[in-house]
């Protein structure tokens, strides 16, 4: 970090960081004030995390953050820096979804897709952790994921076909879901 | 669109350090740890320091000792509180708050010092600035009148932590440091009836450790009352500890309320308790004891009348759990789950 946030005479300056984002290092140039979710949105064109109701109220900016989901409307960039994040993003593999977005999109777990993105990347958290959650514990996970179309049924069957097609592939590749065959 | 105020930002790497920019920047200065509670009042302009210290780096706030009680390092989040090996066995009260606080993601992110320095809550306050500047602001932030009771001379803003209530009843204390040294403070101490000054912790203090009395022969209960069993701010908090005999009978007890005050407190209950045996009349009477102290103001969710009354079934609820009844479905009515 290059520390430039205040010259003596109090001139307001910006931070100059590294983030790790989806995999990747990007230098970026922003406000010491700015949440992680603005410098996403803003600053790196990220768009597909959504502003909500930037108060921890909503959960449409959950991104993960060294593998846990936070809600980026209440995380300083500035505290981010060598921290893996992880955004919507990040989740596809070249042209082939993720078996979340998949899931999410064959059993209409999206209506307006507001809140998608926040609940994709807090259910590839809990998926990460737990391939076969059941429902109590999708519901405790998600519970901070507000859907205003109120499609939390298809969330969760979305969820659960997912969990299903990923130990199916698991199970065919002969690997973890959770470390996808990168452990011994 | 509510961006955050400018401010100077310190990530200092030990509690020292911390302590020495506290001290060196004064009342301007603000700690930060999660973020969860200051950031959205920074937001709302209800705070605009000018320097946030950040404790996300100082090494030791993660902490977890473990001998005859247990301490807790004040920066742990309540994720990781939950976490912690033994914890939902051996402070039962604990666990049920902490993982009762907010949701999931929001326990990834904030502290268990966080939330027992957690501000005051209320209607006329948790809003945003030209909300506040139309009704002409309220005395716990640029203004002088308590619009919860206008006749008020101090500030009627309600504690809304959950982990304190559960903490007071488990006997627990605080320990806070500055570069005047250390001391440790019984928790329920930490806690003024005061709205705005809320803590007695000193402006240059910082909470460090939570320090978990020896618990074997108690068990503890947090009973949360709160609209959406998903996610919301407690608007009552009842949390029992209790030491039985044997024969079944109450050697030790400490009841506590949160969210019906300014501050959590412990009742008179624990002493009506000790050497009874749990009976209906006996929890009754221990009931009527408990929610004749809570004074709710109406200032959060729910109607005060019946907030007030609440009072006495949930502290039955706390206690009729520590005799054995299976309070099961009663938790499931009110907590959403079984806990």
């Amino acid at each position: 970090m290059t520390d430039t946030q205040s010259a003596p005479g109090g001139a307001r300056r910006n931070l100059r960081m590294v983030l790790h984002v989806n995999g990747e290092d990007t230098e970026v140039l922003f406000a010491p004030y700015k949440t992680l979710l603005e410098v996403l949105r803003e600053d790196l064109g990220l768009t597909g995390t959504k502003h909500g109701c930037e108060l921890g109220e909503c959960g449409a900016c959950a991104v993960l953050v060294d593998g846990l989901p936070l809600l980026s409307c209440l995380v300083l960039a500035v505290e981010c820096e060598g921290k893996a994040i992880e955004t919507v993003e990040g989740l596809a593999r070249g042209p082939t979804l993720h078996p979340l977005q998949a899931a999410f999109a064959d059993l209409g777990g999206a209506q307006c897709g507001y809140c998608t993105p926040g609940v994709l990347m807090t259910a590839k958290a809990l998926l990460d952790g737990d391939p076969d959650p059941c429902r109590e514990k999708i519901r405790e996970a998600i519970s901070g994921n507000l859907c205003r179309c109120t499609g939390y049924q298809q969330i969760y069957e979305s969820i659960e076909e997912a969990a299903r097609r990923m130990r199916a592939d698991a199970a065919q590749s002969g690997s973890c879901p959770c470390c996808e065959g990168t452990a011994p | 669109m509510m961006r955050l105020p400018w401010f100077r930002f310190e990530s200092p790497r030990s509690v020292a350090e911390a302590a020495r920019i506290l001290e060196g920047e004064g009342p301007g200065a603000v700690l930060i740890a999660g973020g969860t509670d200051l950031l959205p009042n920074m937001k709302r302009r209800q705070q605009a320091p000018q320097v946030l210290v950040s404790l996300s780096r100082v090494e030791g706030m993660k902490a977890v000792e473990d001998g005859a009680g247990l301490t807790l390092g004040g920066g742990l989040t309540l994720a990781e509180v939950i976490g912690t090996a033994g914890l939902r066995a051996r402070y039962p009260g604990l666990w049920q708050a902490a993982s009762q606080v907010a949701t999931a993601q929001l326990r990834n992110m904030g502290t268990l010092g966080g939330n027992l320095c957690l501000d005051t809550r209320c209607s006329y306050y948790d809003q945003n600035h030209e909300w506040r500047k139309a009704i002409g602001f309220c005395m716990k932030r640029d203004g002088e009148t308590c619009w919860v009771a206008t006749a008020s001379k101090r500030c009627l803003a309600v504690s809304s932590t959950d982990c304190a209530p559960a903490l007071i009843a488990l006997g627990a204390s605080v320990r806070l440091e500055s570069t005047a040294g250390e001391r440790d403070v019984a928790l329920a101490d930490l806690y003024r009836n005061d709205g705005i000054d809320y803590l007695t912790r000193r402006p240059g203090e910082i909470l460090t450790r939570v320090l978990l009395p020896d618990a074997a022969e108690w068990t503890s209960t947090y009973w949360k009352l709160r609209r959406r069993g998903s996610f919301d701010f407690p608007v009552l908090g009842v949390a029992a500890a209790a030491k039985l005999a044997p024969d079944g009978s109450i050697t030790e007890a400490r009841v506590a309320l949160g969210a019906v005050s300014s501050h959590p407190f412990l009742t008179r209950a624990g002493e009506f308790l000790a050497g009874k045996r749990l009976t209906d009349e006996v929890i009754a009477e221990a009931a009527r004891m408990v929610a004749s102290r809570a004074k709710p103001m109406d200032n959060t969710d729910f109607d005060v009348y019946w907030r007030k009354e609440v009072v006495a079934e949930f502290t039955g609820y706390a206690l009729r759990e520590r005799r054995g009844d299976d309070m099961d479905a009663v938790r499931l009515r009110t907590a959403r789950r079984t806990l």
